[in-house]
């Protein structure tokens, strides 16, 4: 894996983009890994993940601890690892612990032995040794260490205990990898306090780590807390290799991120869109452009987002976004979608992962670009005006 | 009418046929995936047309509670709403009034029944039916027939027999679009060989594009199943498909096509998938079985479809019935093996080794030579000879009720 640095730009020069060589292909950066389950997109199957936007698509977040249960280590290794097992050879799998779907952290139940989650199989403690054996045997492109990820509302001493176990167990994690860290990345946590935070990134800056992730957020830490944790994590943090973070996924924390140096996002915001029967629809060409489809008067959506289950939409034999190429915009109508909805076909998540996933992947190519041509700061100023000047006309 | 119907090859009482319809040329004989609310569960229409599907059923009863034909028609048609540019076949809600039967009352008029989303009484007259099915816009259409259960005796079934006739004459009458949809009468008539005969000639008499045989699949057992059909097949015109409803197993469609029918429809492909059972030449793979944990091969080594080609025995079974994608897959794959077998019994026909491709079919199925008794009855009178795939000792074999025929069981020393 190699990553280099290829633009700074921002506030403090701190936004950056990057291009990431791994697994044969060139990833430029900021850019968003799509989550899975056991592996796979939850609704889009492989032949159907092929018309999404490439190389950007092929960066999948893949969660060892959904495979507990699933095929034994052996089964996992003599099918050759999990790219052949997912039949996805060509994209590039990154592994972390900890999602917020399906093995969600549970600080209470950690212990020294090992970090505990909540999985669809009942809770389960993940001991370091156990969790290097499903990644050796899974042969991820890049892996984050095991973290003992914290809420932010926990004791100054369970928090600092956290940071203890979390270097602790990426030492344990190195000491177990047959690469000896090329393909690791370090985890940062410290909860909400500066301090911890600080003292954690330059421990985990100081192994043999090729990135790093910064864990423990979005678990309680409010907004405006999330600026100064990032600040002070990134800032300990060496700038020639990738920082990832998860759980932050809205639009304008994506943005807060990239603006703190983040480089790859994982979060699970398509998916509860998609759930939610959520179709993402904010302006992805030039930022000012004014909206298609009359969404600004439409009272059933907001800037960003509209809800196809809406009776307003039961004869809509429009497009989601008339400018999107995405396979169901190029396909199908929000009327078809609206009547998928209400009779509960499985076709309606799978259209709805499509398009959103879509969506986001050029929001984040836009994102890109504003940083290359360094209008970086504009770009978001005028992002969170516009959603803003929205919100505040639809409340008048 | 608007379809042609051209035999281009055959076996005794079996056809391999071009079905020209509006919107696709098909290829007979068929299996038609049912995607009951205007999809398939969990298959974009692209995946359809890849696997080959050429004709997907819709149901009017379920089409017309949500979102409702009137929509669908003020959007152009099924077809335009969901983006299928192949054919279509609508049945006619009959069906609803066997499994719903609970709620309904079926008069002269129509049938009534409960509507489920809100309590409300629904009407469905002959009428109303074809009327809907106007609007949903489909290649093919069904009758509204008075459809009994095969289990009912008595004179319920000739009573829905003579009623599926008098109400044909008010579904042609009702049909507004006989130039772009096609209606098809259905044969009722229970095990009744008598009121069978009756009913294929009444609806051979209003010449209608094509015939369906209905009322079976619904628990009969299996002999007077397949005896059924081979009379109904008998007196049916040559030159016009044939289609059995609810037909269902592999094992099912290869008789039926034996015996000289042309299209089927079932859930089963589809809803086994969901529940983690797979399709394979031998019968069924369940892959939610212990065993299955650590398989690394494919569900089926001789498939081409892209589940069997890229994922495991192993991997699939921790997606069944946990996530979704693993029914997407499961769907997948089975309907491309019934796609596959649709391919094999035309091309089988078309390419005369129809008999070949029947004894292949069922060595692989009755390894151990146990083929069912009504199986064996029903090729006799499709004239392929079997007796290779079979048990040398007829008792070896499983038995279905029904009349012997006596060349089938010769008098052998074991008592």
């Amino acid at each position: 894996m190699r990553f280099a640095v290829t633009k700074v730009c921002g506030g403090g020069a701190k936004a950056r983009a990057g291009v990431l060589q791994i697994g044969g292909s060139n990833i430029e950066t900021p850019a968003l890994l799509l989550s899975t389950r056991k592996g796979l997109p939850a609704f889009i199957s492989r032949d159907l993940l092929a018309s999404l936007p490439l190389p950007d698509s092929l960066l999948l977040h893949v969660c060892p601890t959904h495979f507990m249960d699933g095929p034994p280590s052996k089964t996992i290794s003599n099918i050759g690892g999990l790219h052949h097992m997912l039949g996805l050879p060509d994209h590039i799998l990154i592994a972390a612990a900890g999602d917020s779907i399906e093995s969600l952290p549970t600080s209470e139940a950690s212990n020294k032995f090992g970090a505990s989650f909540e999985t669809p199989a009942g809770r389960r403690l993940v001991k370091p040794s156990d969790y290097m054996e499903l990644i050796s045997c899974m042969k991820p492109n890049l892996w984050a260490s095991l973290a003992d990820e914290v809420p932010a509302w926990v004791t100054e001493k369970r928090n600092r205990v956290s940071v203890e176990r979390t270097l602790r167990w990426l030492d344990a994690c190195i000491a177990l990898d047959a690469d000896f860290g090329a393909n690791t990345l370090g985890v940062v946590v410290g909860g909400s306090s500066i301090e911890q935070r600080k003292l954690c990134a330059t421990e985990v800056a100081k192994r043999n780590v090729s990135g790093f992730w910064i864990g423990g957020l979005g678990l309680g830490d409010s907004p405006e807390e999330r600026c100064s944790i990032l600040d002070a994590a990134v800032g300990c943090l060496p700038p020639e290799k990738p920082r990832l973070v998860s759980r932050l996924g809205l639009p304008e924390e994506v943005l807060e991120g990239v603006a703190a140096g983040i480089d790859l996002f994982d979060s699970t915001y398509i998916y509860q869109l998609t759930m939610g029967g959520f179709a993402l629809i904010f302006p992805i060409d030039m930022v000012g452009k004014k909206m298609d489809n009359g969404a600004l008067n439409n009272s059933v959506g907001d800037f960003t987002k509209i809800n196809l289950r809406a009776t307003a939409y039961r004869k809509d034999t429009s497009r989601i976004v008339d400018s999107c190429s995405c396979f169901t915009c190029q396909n199908h109508t929000r009327a078809y979608l609206n009547h998928l909805l209400n009779v509960h076909e499985m076709l309606a998540q799978i259209l709805l992962e499509i398009h959103n996933t879509h969506h986001y992947l050029c929001f984040f190519r836009l994102i890109r670009d504003s940083i290359k041509s360094g209008e970086f700061d504009g770009f978001r100023q005028q992002f969170v005006q516009d959603r803003r000047a929205h919100l505040a006309a639809a409340v008048m | 009418m608007a379809l042609r119907f051209e035999v281009l090859g055959r076996f005794n009482r079996a056809r391999a046929a071009r079905l020209t319809l509006p919107h696709f040329t098909c290829q007979t004989p068929l299996f038609m995936p049912v995607g009951t609310q205007g999809t398939i569960k969990g298959l974009t229409t692209d995946q359809l047309e890849e696997i080959g599907c050429q004709i997907i059923l819709g149901n009017t009863y379920h089409l017309e509670l949500r979102p409702g034909s009137r929509l669908i028609d003020d959007l152009g048609g099924l077809h335009k709403f969901m983006n299928w540019k192949r054919a279509l076949l609508t049945d006619s809600g009959g069906f609803q009034m066997v499994s719903l039967l609970h709620l309904a009352d079926i008069t002269e008029e129509g049938v009534t029944f409960q509507s489920p989303v809100d309590g409300k009484p629904m009407l469905l007259t002959p009428e109303e039916s074809i009327h809907i099915q106007n609007n949903i816009g489909a290649d093919i259409i069904m009758a509204l027939d008075d459809v009994v259960k095969t289990t009912i005796t008595g004179p319920r079934i000739e009573e829905a027999m003579y009623r599926t006739l008098r109400w044909i004459d008010r579904c042609i009458a009702a049909h507004k679009k006989p130039d772009v949809q096609n209606l098809f009468g259905i044969v009722q008539g229970g095990l009744d060989p008598v009121l069978r005969d009756i009913c294929v000639k009444g609806l051979v008499e209003r010449n209608l594009p094509g015939y369906a045989i209905g009322g079976l699949a619904g628990g009969e057992d299996k002999d007077s199943f397949w005896r059924v059909v081979a009379q109904c097949t008998a007196g049916l015109p040559e030159d016009k498909p044939r289609y059995v409803m609810g037909v269902g197993y592999p094992l099912d469609i290869v008789v039926c096509s034996a015996l000289g029918a042309d299209m089927y429809d079932c859930v089963y492909p589809t809803r086994t998938a969901r529940f983690g059972t797979a399709l394979v030449p031998e019968g069924v793979l369940k892959l939610k079985q212990n065993a299955m944990a650590t398989d690394e091969r494919p569900i089926d080594p001789t498939c081409p479809c892209m589940v069997c080609k890229k994922y495991t025995r192993a991997y699939l079974h921790c997606l069944v019935t946990k996530d979704a994608m693993g029914s997407q897959l499961l769907s997948y794959h089975n309907l491309s093996y019934m796609m596959r077998l649709s391919r094999d019994l035309h091309m089988s026909i078309l390419e005369g080794r129809f008999p070949e491709f029947v004894r292949g079919f069922l060595r692989i199925q009755f390894p151990k030579g146990d083929v069912p008794k009504w199986v064996r009855n029903a090729m006799v009178v499709a004239g392929i000879d079997i007796s290779e795939c079979c048990a040398k000792c007829p008792r070896d074999a499983m038995d279905a009720p029904g009349t012997d025929i006596p060349e089938l069981c010769p008098p052998t020393k074991c008592s």
